[in-house]
């Protein structure tokens, strides 16, 4: 795999400290075109930090993260803009614009980058709202939905520009296990048919099992272990086995 | 010994950091104001909140303030018989400095409070990141508009309070005290120069500029959920009016 295609992304040994505090202690991770990788890790362990540098969101401290060969720390405003445009990201709580109806948060996106007609518009966010399985909210607003919903209302506002990565943090805390695999299918739907590469955060590890074709472990700023899923479930590290099974892991045992 | 400096040096620290905000939003802002998109919708939405909602509130603060006035000077100037003088003490008091510092004073607790409020919520749901994510540059859509319409705004709500305000003076200088009403218009005009007019209404562009670049800023960079916004509402009016009163001195140091 690693001679013949370039990395779509590459994070070259990133570092992010915020305070005292280390949380990026030199990550490295390579994804490829059309691939989907899932990076799992315990709360707080930089998983949030490391997903919005990969969009600019934050800048590292040491390191790099390059986007189809440009280097997006470095990149002027400008081209860093325009790269941003192929991304589409979808937030923990789904940071929908609590100011606008569903409908407009959907068509934000498309409206402000797409020239398209109003109709053309409208079909979209219906078809976006459909595909996350959503009917007749468009004209509710953010506030009058369910958690799950208002996640996947951030979902379909990810997706409306059809986007060539995308990004999820936490797509499914907080979900029921059905719209969790509606979620997971709406996924690998979207890269069965659009060749989409991703990179999701979660610590649910029946979604990374599902969606994954490489699953990233990080564990105090770093990537413990990354493998297929298959792989990954083998793996003798005593913190991925604790991970999966859940329990707490034998270096971190506490006493109350 | 040791300590207190300590503590100095972090007070000094964060002062800088709270200044390299301040300057930075308001570079940022002169920046994009120039650069397509332009945000139509959000000026004109904004002009509406910070110009036209205000004019209640700077109806009545103006108008008994040039009642007020009229009060006091003319039972200060009845002492020595100058009663004729009060129609021109009203006029330029609040031309030069009451109706720009207390409409600033006034628009800073009512729309710099709440620019801090919205971008502060904005900010702790990651609505901010989203727009950034979205390819959308957060300063262009949310600031811009923001102090665009503050620096338009203002001097037109002091233009309202000039007249207000001098309105107020007659009801109280003609209805209470008796006084000629066609002597006090023309006292009200004879020592008044464009000048003075002028540069309270300059004045009052640049406590604009001041007020919501404060509200902004502290919004823009708010940290720490509910709390973080209620604190960033909080300075967003104590720096703000702060910075209104004393950059009034040294502006009309220079202008006069």
């Amino acid at each position: 795999m690693e001679a013949q295609a370039q990395p779509e992304i590459s994070v070259i040994s990133l570092v992010k400290s915020f305070g005292p505090n280390r949380v990026l202690d030199g990550v490295d991770l390579e994804v490829m075109p059309g691939e989907s990788v899932v990076v799992v890790g315990g709360s707080g362990a930089g998983k949030t930090v490391l997903i919005k540098h990969l969009i600019g969101l934050y800048l590292p401290d040491e390191g790099h993260v390059v986007v189809d060969g440009v280097d997006l720390t470095a990149a002027s405003p400008e081209i860093a803009l325009e790269l941003r445009k192929r991304f589409g990201m979808s937030f923990q709580e789904g940071a929908l614009f609590d100011s606008m109806t569903v409908f407009d948060n959907v068509a934000f996106p498309l409206r402000r980058h797409a020239r398209r007609s109003r109709e053309a518009i409208a079909e979209r966010v219906r078809q976006c709202l459909r595909l996350v399985g959503l009917d007749d909210v468009e004209s509710k607003m953010p506030a009058e939905l369910s958690g799950g919903m208002r996640r996947r209302v951030g979902f379909a506002r990810a997706i409306a520009l059809e986007p060539e990565i995308l990004l999820f943090d936490e797509p499914t805390t907080g979900l029921d296990p059905i719209n969790t695999a509606r979620i997971a299918a709406v996924i690998n739907g979207m890269r069965r048919h659009l060749q989409i590469t991703s990179v999701t955060i979660t610590h649910d590890m029946n979604l990374a099992m599902r969606i994954a074709d490489r699953i990233a472990m990080l564990r105090h700023g770093r990537i413990l272990a990354l493998a297929p899923p298959d792989e990954f479930a083998e793996l003798p590290d005593p913190y991925v086995q604790a991970f999966l099974s859940g329990e707490v892991p034998e270096d971190e045992e506490e006493t109350p | 010994m040791i300590a207190w400096l300590e503590s100095f040096g972090l007070m000094m620290l964060h002062l800088l950091e709270e200044l390299g905000r301040f300057f930075y939003i308001a570079a940022q802002s002169f920046l994009w104001t120039v650069r397509p998109p332009f945000e139509p919708r959000e000026w004109l939405k904004q002009m509406v909140r910070v110009g036209y909602d205000s004019i209640p509130v700077v109806f009545l603060t103006t108008m008994f303030t040039g009642m007020v006035l009229a009060l006091q000077t003319y039972r200060g100037f009845e002492r020595f018989h100058a009663e004729g003088f009060v129609a021109s003490v009203v006029a330029l008091s609040l031309t030069r400095e009451l109706a720009p510092v207390l409409t600033a004073l006034m628009v800073a607790g009512r729309v710099g409070s709440s620019m801090a409020a919205e971008l502060g919520t904005m900010r702790v749901t990651e609505q901010i990141d989203a727009l950034y994510a979205m390819a959308v540059e957060p300063v262009q859509y949310l600031v811009v508009p923001r102090v665009g319409s503050s620096v338009l705004m203002l001097p037109l709500l002091t233009l309202i309070g000039d007249a207000i305000g001098i309105l107020g003076g007659y009801v109280i200088a003609v209805g209470l005290f008796g006084a000629n009403s066609y002597l006090y218009w023309d006292r009200t005009f004879q020592y008044m120069e464009v000048n003075d007019v002028t540069s309270g209404l300059i004045k009052a562009a640049f406590f604009g500029f001041v007020l919501s670049v404060t509200g902004c800023s502290k919004g823009f960079y708010t940290s720490g959920g509910a709390e973080g916004v209620g604190r960033a509402t909080t300075a967003a009016v104590v720096m703000g009016s702060l910075s209104i009163l004393l950059s009034d001195f040294f502006l009309t140091k220079i202008l006069f």
